[in-house]
């Protein structure tokens, strides 16, 4: 019967199912990226309506005030963050940048391999690198020094170690992109690699190479995970003096964006609550600017290569 | 560097049409060796940090390893008190919630690869793709946020009280409700945070798959369109097998992330057992916990000794779970990638 039934059945019908189940189909595949399009509408439009209230001039300028949360601001969780960075640059750039060159150059088993393993710490969650340094600096300082341990420098080398495969692989990509004809010709008039490569291939680059700086520092901007195991947090502004001018003292505990809106958003304090939303807004607009700014920064830079 | 001249016009004043060559200067002669070799160590440092991790890591869990064997991860228990520690009930909740992650998230993500790749206008595909990508640059803590003061509510009140207050007459009902919707609909719980997940696995599947289509070549698409086919037919009969293993291996990765993904799943699983007794609880309202929300979680008030090693081995755990995930899925995105540069 069934067979009977296909088998007399007009060309035509048939066309007309496959041509619904083709549209039914297609339209499935457009609903799913609106509704990807839709969540990101949605944070953000809830970001701004319950967190831009709270931003003022004080949320920049002053210390966390538990008696009059609107009083106080986050001044030294921005601080915090922006030291963190700069701490993990310091470990991530050098390695991330040398080692998307050496990616770059060399060819064979081992670079792949070298590849492989970039993206494998990549994927390394956040959380396991924070307890790793957690156990190979913040407790063996510890045990040394009672009561010490949990530093801006153990933070800043968790987020080192996170920078390092995002830069590796970002300045190889970009790298590529530089016409393989200009380094012959660099090649060619007799100049050696590494004068290739510093001359000519990082100069012409060079816009590629911030923009997968500026990608990783957005990435890790905005990590907590790994700052509970490593820099505790505090209220205040930890200095000391050297030669008469004030620096941050990097062995003392230090906050970080994420990781107090993490404790605010958790408390059970409405301002508390509110304050974490406006951090929220800072964070994200910080990283929305560092990957936009990136973004344009590279599609001006392939243009012009084209 | 001053150049003085190889040899010396004292040397043979009779011939002076001889060359004279200048000395090759320091960093010519030794420029690409240190060159070579200062790229090759730093290029080294990622085998180095991931044996230091491991290393590391197996040595802070060290006691606990010695003292629970196998044990820890088939116990149940992690009593603080008595220095008894078991992650049965965290593993289960670990792949638990990456399961409702990615049975939510593949779905969207293959779609909106396949519109981005295949279906979208050129003028959308730009604005698009930043769009999914900007998801994707959201940090967890953020998704956490929004999850506790905007999701949660909305979740209780058009989810979970609903399919809670619900009365099944047929059995089949009964028994789905027993097993998946038991416990008190307070909040944070396994949805929450399957939710959660999946909304931050999305950017990360749908990116990679995206580019996977992208990968196969355009002959192939061209080849089923003319023997008739639709524009459906060749994506699901002619592109997806084309990229099946590429794509199990997008999807791997979102897995690789949603295992390890701590803060947001932290502020919405509500960190607490289920009051069955082996800690498991199969009930999407249920709290729970994963790996990486206990240690997060229990770290704050750890004591030293026992303790924080049974913590570290969480890590530990983690740490292999991820690596074996990740460098599965990657061999998987490569070979296919591989594959399809081939067959150009």
């Amino acid at each position: 019967m069934v067979n009977n039934t296909t088998t007399v059945k007009p060309h035509r019908s048939n066309v007309t199912r496959r041509k619904i189940a083709n549209r039914i189909m297609l339209t499935l595949c457009m609903l799913a990226s609106v509704a990807a399009v839709t969540v990101l509408g949605l944070v953000l439009f809830f970001l701004i309506s319950k967190g831009f209230s709270s931003i003022n001039v004080k949320f920049f300028t002053q210390l966390p005030n538990h008696v009059d949360e609107k009083a106080g601001g986050m001044s030294q969780s921005i601080y915090g963050t922006l030291v963190l960075l700069g701490l993990a640059s310091v470990i991530g750039l050098p390695l991330g940048i040398l080692g998307g060159i050496y990616q770059l150059e060399a060819k064979g088993k081992f670079a792949s391999a070298v590849r492989f393993f970039t993206d494998v710490l990549n994927g390394i969650p956040s959380i396991v690198i924070g307890i790793f340094v957690y156990a190979v600096w913040v407790a063996p300082i510890a045990k040394l020094h009672p009561g010490t341990g949990y530093s801006a420098f153990a933070g800043g080398f968790a987020l080192g170690i996170m920078m390092i495969p995002t830069i590796m692989r970002t300045t190889e990509e970009i790298l590529k992109l530089v016409p393989f004809s200009m380094r012959e010709a660099s090649l060619g008039l007799g100049a050696t690699r590494w004068r290739t490569m510093w001359s000519v291939v990082l100069p012409s680059a060079r816009g590629g190479v911030i923009t997968g700086i500026m990608l990783a520092l957005a990435r890790i901007a905005g990590e907590t995970a790994p700052l509970l195991f490593t820099i505790l947090g505090n209220e205040f502004f930890v200095t000391h003096k050297v030669y008469g001018i004030k620096v941050p003292t990097l062995t003392a505990p230090i906050d970080a964006l994420p990781l107090r809106i993490y404790n605010y958003a958790t408390a059970v304090d409405p301002e508390q609550q509110r304050m974490a939303w406006a951090g929220a807004v800072v964070l994200i607009t910080l990283i929305l600017v560092l990957s936009i700014a990136a973004r344009a920064a590279t599609r001006g830079k392939v243009l012009e290569e084209k | 560097m001053t150049t003085t001249p190889i040899n010396a016009p004292a040397a043979s004043p009779a011939s002076p049409k001889k060359l004279v060559f200048p000395k090759a200067s320091f960093s010519i002669l030794y420029g690409d060796r240190i060159y070579a070799a200062i790229t090759f160590l730093a290029s080294l440092s990622i085998f180095g940090i991931i044996v230091w991790l491991a290393v590391q890591l197996s040595q802070a869990s060290g006691a606990s390893i010695h003292k629970f064997g196998w044990s820890y991860i088939t116990q149940s228990n992690w009593d603080e008190t008595k220095d008894i520690y078991g992650i049965l009930p965290y593993i289960f909740g670990t792949l638990y919630s990456s399961f409702l992650a990615l049975l939510i998230a593949v779905p969207i993500s293959i779609g909106s690869a396949v519109f981005l790749s295949e279906l979208a206008p050129k003028w959308l595909r730009t604005p698009m793709t930043f769009l999914i990508e900007l998801l994707a640059a959201i940090p967890s803590v953020v998704y956490g946020l929004w999850g506790i003061f905007v999701m949660l509510p909305w979740l209780k009140t058009h989810v979970m009280n609903p399919i809670s207050h619900a009365h099944p007459h047929n059995k089949f009902a009964l028994w789905l409700f027993d097993v998946f919707f038991s416990g008190n609909p307070y909040g944070p719980s396994m949805l929450a945070a399957g939710l959660i997940l999946s909304i931050m696995v999305i950017p990360f599947i749908t990116a990679v798959t995206r580019d996977i289509l992208k990968a196969i070549p355009r002959s192939q698409r061209e080849g089923s369109y003319a023997l008739g086919a639709t524009q459906w037919e060749t994506i699901s009969q002619v592109v997806f097998p084309y990229a099946k293993s590429g794509i199990v291996g997008a999807v791997m990765l979102g897995l690789g992330r949603a295992l390890g993904e701590t803060m947001a799943v932290t502020m919405l699983i509500g960190n607490q057992s289920p009051g069955t007794p082996t800690g498991i609880s199969f009930s999407l309202f249920q709290p729970g916990y994963t790996m990486a929300s206990a240690l997060a979680n229990k770290f704050t008030e750890a004591a030293q000794g026992i303790n924080t090693s049974a913590l570290a081995e969480i890590g530990l755990v983690l740490f292999f779970v991820t690596i074996v995930v990740n460098m599965a899925a990657r061999l998987l995105v490569f070979y296919t990638a591989k594959d399809v540069a081939g067959g150009k």
